[in-house]
């Protein structure tokens, strides 16, 4: 009896902290309606003062074509980082019109702090959107339009 | 090799077939790509265009320049990004670009049929079958011809076989390079195979920082031709620090964008220069003729497999079954048939069954594929004889492979010759055949022994004797299948030479009015199809074995007309003379597409007599009116067996026959057929020389006659009738 209490006291304070100190956010991309391949697209975060933070996602998995996202690969590169794991964070491309979804568990300390979502977008043998949509991260819902193959970009807690 | 050829083929066919075709279609983009990219006269550096776009376009952030010179500036304009085509000669906009939605699509078919990855699996798959197709088919066609050098020698065949391997000789490099890059491309794309590229974080060098000079100043970019552009990325506007990213041909770099120096060159790796090669061989980009002529390649997949199947399933209805045949490394007894029919191969078939009953590790094949045989203790050989004395089909390179089987202790042999003994030179092949192997030392097992039309009970009596030499009891029953023959009425017949004892009749045939409800629906019962030079099977009450008659006409023209000269004993021919019209036999057709005319304008000359007239009358009727043909007629006299007398006459007047020589054995200074040749013999060589192409019918005599005139004639241009016939322009139909 007194293991299972412990072990229950051990895991509510494990998990409390975390409950209070991050919030699900759920960050919607919706692509024009264009003609031409899928679009490669990053979602990343950026600090207050405009350097890169980390990546939500990357939908496209062909290394031959990430490194068409160039203000990803640069805003890493000038963070200082010399390698990338995505295992987790990827997924397909997004055809014309289609929506990409990403659930992501953001600390408390980066909402209403400045911090802002940036998605870029490359497509073969089309353009390329460094900063395509970008959102600051706020608790209040955030709706935005994109300058490329973004239609709008929603954050959501 | 066969095998996986049609198994291959026939898994593949639809979804090649579909590759194929889209492949086609992206073919034409590099040709149309080229001619809409205007301007290569001029062209400068890569300074001068970049220059004169940032001049143009204010707003310009990148630059591309694809393979067929294509050159389209992206640039932004009220905060959104646009594209234009830009005139690669002056730095001028076009228009604005739009990729072609119909090439996209295309190509997103081709790539990946719509269906993502498992799509691309499919696409690559496709590659692989065709390079399996490809190969296997040029191993297939070298055995068939006899080596690599004979290789682009005539085909034989049926329609069907002479058009896929046509096809497939035009097209074979053209699908070897497009298959091979194909699955190339599909292993990079599933990563089977690096592609050299990797992530880079090396850090981006930066610039001076002094103030942008003019950017057609730059070296590092005077220093680029334009045709080495790949990308060029224009640095952020009111960034001092930022660079141009140079992507070309050879690599990527950084050029600061006040000095214009060379920041930084990464040269590509071996795996990206080749893929960019590969890539180029299969999608022809920037090599318009190579991607068309890859196309045409392409084209020629579908009719390769609708003919492909077409011979698969034609070989199916006719194959005989082997039981468990071995391989010929690992067999005891090795059977060698020489067919050319595939007759032969039924009385094979049952010997290699009973042998396979009794334990034995048998392998049975064609004559031309004797090799040395490592395991095999004996060789028996079964063989038919084509005309005069000559080499079956599927023997034909027999003897000149021989040697080979001899490298190896010699194994025992048996021969087994099938044949006609109302034929001169019966079995001829066959004693040929022994002597060949007896003289390379091998033992005889039992005697040369002959089979007489096709006779169930000699084959019988020899496998017992066979059977008591290799100590294998061995019961061999075999009928020869009948093919499927159908009723066929006479409707008219007409009669010649009754005068100079030679009665020959030429028969029409009409496929019988049908009775009951089909017919009454309007349903008619109708000829099988034929082509004039097929012939038609006719097997006489009271006898297993077909005779075979030339077919003078042609399945669309309603009737079946053959002639026949009534033979003394002849069961068959005085079956045929004793019809009248309204009866009804049973026959059936098989084609003999080796005996047409070719498909061109060159001249003939057609040799028959007697009976063999008929055929070639055939030929002159459906003759284009123009094209020379020059008939030499041998019949006994004018007034009793001048057979198609008015119809040659008629075809003479139409222009579809140039001249007819005569010749007359019982008239004052009879003459054979082989005389008007000989005294022709100037003419003769004349039409040879100009590429003239020979038929000759008749009998076997006639035809020994006709090929010694042929062979003085054609003399002093170095030729004769054995190396016209290698090249399909001396064809004998001889019996």
């Amino acid at each position: 009896m007194k293991k299972i209490i412990a072990s229950l006291l051990l895991c509510t304070a494990l998990i409390a902290p975390a409950a209070a100190m991050a919030k699900d956010v759920t960050i919607t991309t919706t692509l024009d309606n264009y003609s031409g391949r899928d679009a490669y697209l990053a979602v990343y975060v950026t600090k207050p003062d405009g350097s890169y933070d980390s990546t939500l996602w990357v939908a496209g998995s062909k290394q031959r074509y990430l490194g068409d996202l160039r203000g990803w690969i640069s805003a890493m590169t000038a963070a200082g980082m010399t390698t990338l794991n995505l295992d987790g964070i990827t997924g397909a491309s997004i055809g014309s019109g289609q929506t990409l979804t990403i659930h992501s568990n953001l600390a408390d300390t980066l909402i209403d702090a400045g911090y802002t979502i940036h998605v870029e977008s490359a497509v073969e043998q089309g353009g390329e959107y460094p900063d395509d949509a970008v959102a600051p991260i706020t608790s209040a819902p955030q709706q935005v339009s994109g300058k490329g193959y973004v239609a709008t970009l929603s954050v959501s807690m | 090799m066969r095998r996986l050829h049609s198994l291959a083929g026939l898994a593949a066919a639809v979804v090649v077939t579909f590759m194929a075709i889209t492949g086609a279609i992206l073919s034409l983009q590099p040709a149309l790509e080229t001619a809409s990219a205007r301007a290569w006269a001029g062209l400068g550096s890569v300074a001068q265009l970049a220059g004169a776009v940032a001049t143009n376009l204010p707003g310009a952030e990148r630059l591309t320049r694809s393979a067929s010179g294509m050159v389209v500036a992206y640039y932004a304009e009220n905060g959104t990004q646009r594209a234009a085509q830009i005139d690669p000669a002056t730095g001028g906009v076009i228009g604005a670009y739009e990729p072609s939605g119909f090439f996209s699509f295309i190509t997103e078919l081709h790539r990946s049929l719509f269906l993502g990855d498992r799509g691309h699996a499919i696409a690559g798959l496709a590659s692989v079958a065709i390079a399996v197709l490809a190969v296997s088919g040029i191993l297939m066609l070298v055995k068939r011809m006899g080596g690599w050098r004979r290789l682009l020698g005539q085909v034989k065949g049926t329609r069907s076989q002479r058009l896929h391997t046509f096809l497939a000789r035009l097209a074979l490099v053209a699908l070897v390079v497009t298959s091979l890059s194909g699955a190339f491309m599909s292993a990079v794309n599933f990563g089977f195979i690096p592609d050299g590229t990797s992530l880079s974080f090396a850090m981006t060098p930066q610039s001076s920082g002094a103030a942008p000079a003019a950017i057609d100043s730059l070296p590092a970019l005077a220093a680029t031709p334009l045709g080495d552009l790949r990308e060029l990325v224009f640095p952020a506007i009111g960034d001092a620090t930022d660079v141009f990213t140079l992507s070309t041909a050879h690599g990527q770099g950084y050029v600061d964008q006040a000095t214009g120096a060379l920041l930084s060159f990464t040269p590509n790796n071996f795996w990206q220069q080749l893929y960019e090669a590969i890539y180029v061989l299969h999608t022809g980009v920037g090599v318009w003729w190579l991607a068309l002529i890859l196309g045409l390649g392409a084209l020629a997949v579908p009719a390769l497999a609708i003919t492909g199947t077409l011979i698969w399933a034609q070989r199916r209805r006719h194959s005989v079954r082997l039981e468990q045949n071995a391989s010929w490394w690992s067999a005891r007894t090795v059977i060698l048939v020489g067919s050319e029919n595939n007759s032969t191969m039924g009385f094979a078939a049952t010997l290699h069954n009973a042998l396979v009953a009794q334990g034995e590790r048998v392998h049975t094949g064609p004559m031309n594929s004797v090799r040395a045989y490592p395991a095999a203790e004996r060789l028996i050989v079964l063989t038919s004889t084509y005309g005069d004395g000559a080499a079956p089909a599927s023997a034909r390179h027999f003897l000149a492979h021989l040697d080979k089987v001899w490298a190896s202790p010699a194994p025992s042999v048996a021969v087994l010759g099938f044949g006609d003994r109302s034929f001169p030179n019966y079995c001829a092949f066959a004693e040929v055949v022994q002597a060949a192997l007896v003289a390379r030392g091998a033992e005889p097992l039992v005697d040369l022994t002959t089979i007489d039309r096709q006779s169930s009970q000699d084959f019988a009596r020899w496998g017992e004797r066979l059977g008591e030499a290799i100590g294998v009891p061995l019961t061999l029953s075999h009928t020869p299948a009948r093919p499927a023959s159908q009723d066929l009425v006479l409707v008219e017949r007409e009669d010649f030479g009754c005068e100079v004892q030679a009665p020959t009749a030429i028969l029409r045939f009409a496929a019988p009015n049908g009775q009951g409800l089909l017919a009454r629906l309007g349903f008619k019962a109708s000829l099988p199809r034929f082509a004039v030079g097929d012939l038609v099977g006719i097997i006489p009450p009271g006898s297993d074995v077909p005779r075979y008659y030339s077919i003078a006409t042609a399945s669309g023209e309603g009737v079946l007309e053959i002639c026949v000269r009534k033979q003394a004993g002849g069961v068959c021919s005085e079956y045929l003379h004793a019809l009248n019209p309204g009866d009804r036999i049973e026959g059936f057709v098989r084609h003999n597409p080796d005996f047409r005319p070719a498909r061109n304008r060159k001249p003939l000359i057609l040799v028959g007599a007697g009976a063999g007239i008929a055929p070639l009358a055939g030929f002159v009727r459906q003759n284009r009116p123009g094209r020379p043909a020059y008939l030499f007629l041998g019949a006994r006299d004018p007034a009793s067996d001048f057979l198609y007398r008015r119809q040659l006459e008629g075809a003479l007047s139409e222009n579809r026959l140039t001249s007819l020589d005569t010749a007359f054995s019982r008239v004052v200074g009879g003459q054979y057929v082989q005389h008007r040749l000989a005294a022709q013999a100037d003419e003769v060589r004349e039409l040879v020389a100009a590429g003239a192409q020979i038929m000759v019918c008749g009998g076997l005599d006639m035809a020994r006659g006709v090929r010694a005139a042929l062979d003085a004639a054609l003399a002093p241009l170095s030729l004769s009738t054995a190396m016209l016939k290698a090249q399909g322009r001396y064809l004998e139909d001889a019996y």
